[in-house]
């Protein structure tokens, strides 16, 4: 089997030291540029590059994302790594393999066709040749660039791709830890940086008296409204900074903050079709909402730094240390070159959180401890409420139906805050210390990602349905002055969620079933196939009729129209509050590298969109994020967890999708379905919460 | 108030001198380099430090280690030196029960605490011994399969 096309990050970095080396005797060391964030990518690579080479599990190492070493592949996000880190290493070791072959088969002088390697150990027939990868890959120009096809293992040949080996770093975490939070560098200095309690606040006053007769062993450093505590014992600065109030003074200075440019501007994502849709004839117009989510990592942010002799290392656990290593030098006007950034593990992130704040922070630190390690720890409150939040979004959809009840036009639109302000996006640093360091660092025009990269507002707002007249159109709202950027899914959570939402309600109209409404719109068949599959494992249309306060409901898309196709049923009960009993998913993700690590993912990702659904927004208070913690910003709990069911539909022929943001839309979707059903009303703002369903039911 | 606690952990006997209202956690971690548990809140909201103290699963980010003199502690490094504590890392394993696996810290401890009390627990006794541990990552069915998994082996073991 020939593989088709090179992807990105092997055309990008086509050089195979880049890669991989077999300089230690008897493993093989790959250098992904995609980084471990808990969703066991490390372990499906790894599986991916022994498949190839006919290695044991066990003979793989794998080195942790660095700048200085490593292939830069972007940002890890997106659902992208198996299909584009994945792809490449497995070429990567399909060139390794066939430069060790030809080697070995120059020294026998034998035709590399006759000889075969198990655990890297050459074989003519049964016998050892007596030569392995190690002792001819010294002979092996690995600084060549990958050029030209490769024939790859065939994927009816997978002996380790397609099985769930145990995870390679859970077990070692739990018994030890080797999180970034657990290095301990020497003569480490612990750091707390003091946020502003709102954009752009601005410093008024520092009672350094204060703080030395209270906390001695704590340093307090300020530049413009970077504020941070600084000494040797972590208790010390921890407490000092649970003391901040006592000795800092924060005021606004009105005009400071200006929104950025882009709000208002609307724009097409798609127009087809020729029948303008009368808006005066519409059978459902109604408008879906969600609120600002916070990411939640279970760990707080952390970042390590070191500076000496103008060179700059800092450890983080961003999803981009390339980009985050960029613009570290361009806030602190350091030259590219001066610059490393290297990562290490850190909790679930779901996407871009406090972690390149914090790398950012610990280097502005460092920098001024010359010599001397630092190590920056943000509080609860701050991963909570200082970190990047997930937009509030809202999509208004007008639909008309014909006479048999079918969908004849469809309208879309959709306003959201921005979903992609990552450092570097949109040329701006995008970090929260750059802005206190020189608020003119705020960014000044605000783009959505681009649908190339599957948008952000726009993610998935184009229905997967066939309509005769369907349009889409997005505009980014820059009117408020928090901090947002990209949370798992983006914008495809709220508009899955419209979309599926206003499917069941027009199918109601039509007076049809909900399954069988959206499959007389619904060509894709692998998109059939998941809703028919859900249907099935969870016994749909159930008794529904039967029980008053429950009910099931059902969601389905295919994730950025390009990836994982996903579709689930909820069983739902309505009383005080909404209770997901059990939840039904069925999944169609192409091969599966790692079946129990996709599962993880998608049942991982449908837990937290439980928890999204019906209990998690921020408000704000006079456009400001209060401090928060898991009081005021209560998640899913065990007890709330509802029993689920997975099913993948597997073709081995296909290629692998990402798993982990398919749930998202969905699922919401199906909860909101069900809980409507129950409730008899048509829940469309986000989350169901208690207070949102007394409310709703007063108006009603 | 003394200026000096004695205790154990994980079997070995332990004492702290000099600030005695430093967090457990902090201590562990900081003086004696144990980093298995992790800080997630500091606020006991989370459950990600909680620690075998004396049998009991206890939150340990806000308890002073003045509170700890005589006391008994496992902290996640100790559970491979028992037998309970071994068969909870096996099944945590064998389950892909975690994907960062920060929060597991925690909530291996509180299920150390409750199988060392009840061998066989229902699941309705696994869900309530976790319930104020939080998981981001949704990976609470392969956790509460990894505690079941567990108390059966043992049980097995045992007959
Ligand atoms: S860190 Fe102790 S409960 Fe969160
Ligand atoms: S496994 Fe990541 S928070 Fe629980």
């Amino acid at each position: 089997m020939t593989a088709a096309s090179t992807p990105k990050s092997l055309k990008d970095n086509p050089i195979l030291a880049r890669w991989i080396s077999f300089e230690v005797p008897g493993k093989v060391l790959i250098r992904p540029g995609k980084v471990e964030l808990g969703q066991g990518i490390l372990t499906a690579l790894a599986q991916i590059v022994a498949e190839e080479l006919d290695l044991s599990l066990g003979q793989i190492e794998i080195c942790s994302a660095d700048t200085a070493v490593s292939p830069d592949e972007g940002i890890t996000a997106g659902s992208q790594s198996i299909e584009m880190s994945g792809a490449s290493l497995r070429l990567v070791a399909a060139h390794a393999r066939a430069e060790l072959f030809q080697t070995a088969s120059r020294r026998l002088q034998a035709a590399p066709e006759i000889l075969s390697c198990r655990d890297g150990v050459f074989f003519r027939g049964v016998e050892p040749v007596g030569l392995d990868f190690w002792t001819v890959a010294a002979d092996v120009d690995w600084t060549k660039a990958v050029e030209g096809p490769i024939a790859v293992r065939a994927a009816a040949d997978y002996a380790i791709v397609g099985t769930s080996p145990l995870r390679l770093d859970l077990a070692v975490k739990i018994s030890r830890g080797g999180y970034i939070h657990d290095i301990a560098l020497e003569n480490m200095l612990h750091a707390r940086v003091v946020r502003q309690p709102f954009r752009l606040a601005r410093l008024t006053n520092a009672d350094t008296a204060w703080l030395s007769k209270h906390y001695p062993g704590v340093e307090l450093l300020c530049r413009q409204d970077f504020v941070a505590l600084v000494g040797p014992d972590e208790f010390d600065v921890q407490s000092a900074q649970a003391d901040a109030d006592a000795f800092l003074t924060w005021s606004e200075e009105s005009g400071r903050w200006q929104p950025a440019q882009t709000a208002g501007e609307m724009r097409a994502v798609i127009r087809d079709g020729e029948v303008p849709l009368s808006m005066t004839n519409l059978a459902l117009r109604a408008r879906y909402s969600r609120g600002y989510v916070a990411h939640g990592s279970i760990a707080p942010s952390c970042g390590l730094a070191f500076y000496e002799h103008g060179q700059l290392s800092v450890w983080t656990h961003s999803q981009g240390i390339f980009a985050l290593r960029d613009q570290i030098a361009a806030c602190l006007g350091f030259d590219v070159a001066n610059v490393r950034v290297v990562h290490a593990h850190g909790a679930g992130c779901y996407g871009h959180n406090g972690a390149d704040d914090a790398a950012l922070d610990a280097a502005i630190i460092a920098i001024d401890h010359a010599g001397i390690p630092v190590r920056v720890q943000w509080s609860r409150q701050d991963e909570l409420s200082r970190a990047p939040l997930g937009a509030a979004m809202s999509a208004e959809i007008g639909a008309a139906l014909d006479a048999a009840g079918s969908i004849s036009a469809w309208r879309m639109s959709v306003v959201s805050a921005p979903h992609a302000q990552r450092p570097g996006f949109g040329g701006h640093v995008n970090l929260t210390s750059a802005e206190a360091l020189d608020a003119r660092k705020l960014p000044g025009r605000v783009e959505d990602l681009p649908d190339v990269a599957g948008g952000g507002a726009s993610r998935n707002a184009a229905a997967i349905y066939d309509f005769p007249s369907h349009e889409v159109c997005v505009a980014l709202d820059t009117s408020s002055s928090v901090r947002t950027s990209s949370l798992r899914s983006l914008g495809a959570h709220l508009n899955v969620f419209a979309i599926e939402s206003a499917m069941d309600e027009l199918a109601e109209i039509a007076a049809a079933d909900p399954l069988e409404f959206r499959l007389r719109h619904l060509r894709d068949q692998r998109c059939r196939a998941v809703l028919e599959g859900a249907a099935k494992i969870s016994g749909w249309p159930g008794s529904r009729l039967a029980a008053e306060g429950q009910a099931l409901g059902i969601g389905v898309a295919r994730y950025k129209n390009k990836g994982a196709w996903l579709a689930a049923v909820a069983e739902v009960t309505v009383d005080e509050a909404v209770r997901v009993k059990r939840l039904w998913l069925c999944v169609d993700a192409g091969l599966l590298i790692n079946p129990e690590g996709a599962r993880n993912q998608v049942e991982g990702g449908a837990i937290q969109a439980i928890s999204w659904t019906l209990k998690e927004a921020i408000s704000l208070e006079n456009d400001r994020v209060p401090a928060l913690d898991w009081q005021s910003y209560p998640i899913l709990r065990f007890s709330d967890v509802p029993q689920i069911e997975t099913r993948f539909i597997v073709d081995r022929g296909s290629p692998p999708l990402g798993a982990g943001e398919a749930s998202q839309g969905p699922v919401a979707a199906a909860i909101a379905n069900a809980a409507s059903r129950a409730l008899g009303v048509r829940l469309r703002d986000l989350p169901l919460t208690r207070e949102r369903l007394i409310q709703i039911l007063t108006d009603s | 108030m003394t200026n000096r606690v004695q205790c154990q952990v994980n079997g070995a006997e332990v004492s702290f001198e000099g600030r005695l209202d430093e967090p457990l956690l902090l201590a562990l971690r900081n003086r004696l380099g144990l980093k298995a548990s992790h800080f997630g809140c500091g606020l006991e909201q989370c459950g990600a430090c909680v620690l075998s103290i004396d049998g009991q699963a206890r939150y340990s980010c806000a308890l002073p280690v003045s509170f700890l003199d005589g006391a008994s502690i496992v902290t996640p490094e100790g559970l491979a030196d028992d037998p309970v504590g071994r068969a909870l890392l096996e099944a945590f394993d064998a389950e892909h029960a975690g994907q960062c696996g920060y929060c597991l810290s925690g909530i291996v401890m509180s299920a150390f605490a409750l199988l060392k009390a009840n061998g066989s627990p229902t699941r309705e006794a696994v869900i309530e011994a976790l319930d104020r541990h939080l998981c981001r990552c949704g990976a609470h069915g392969g956790i509460l399969r990894a505690v079941e998994r567990a108390a059966k082996g043992l049980a097995e073991a045992s007959r």
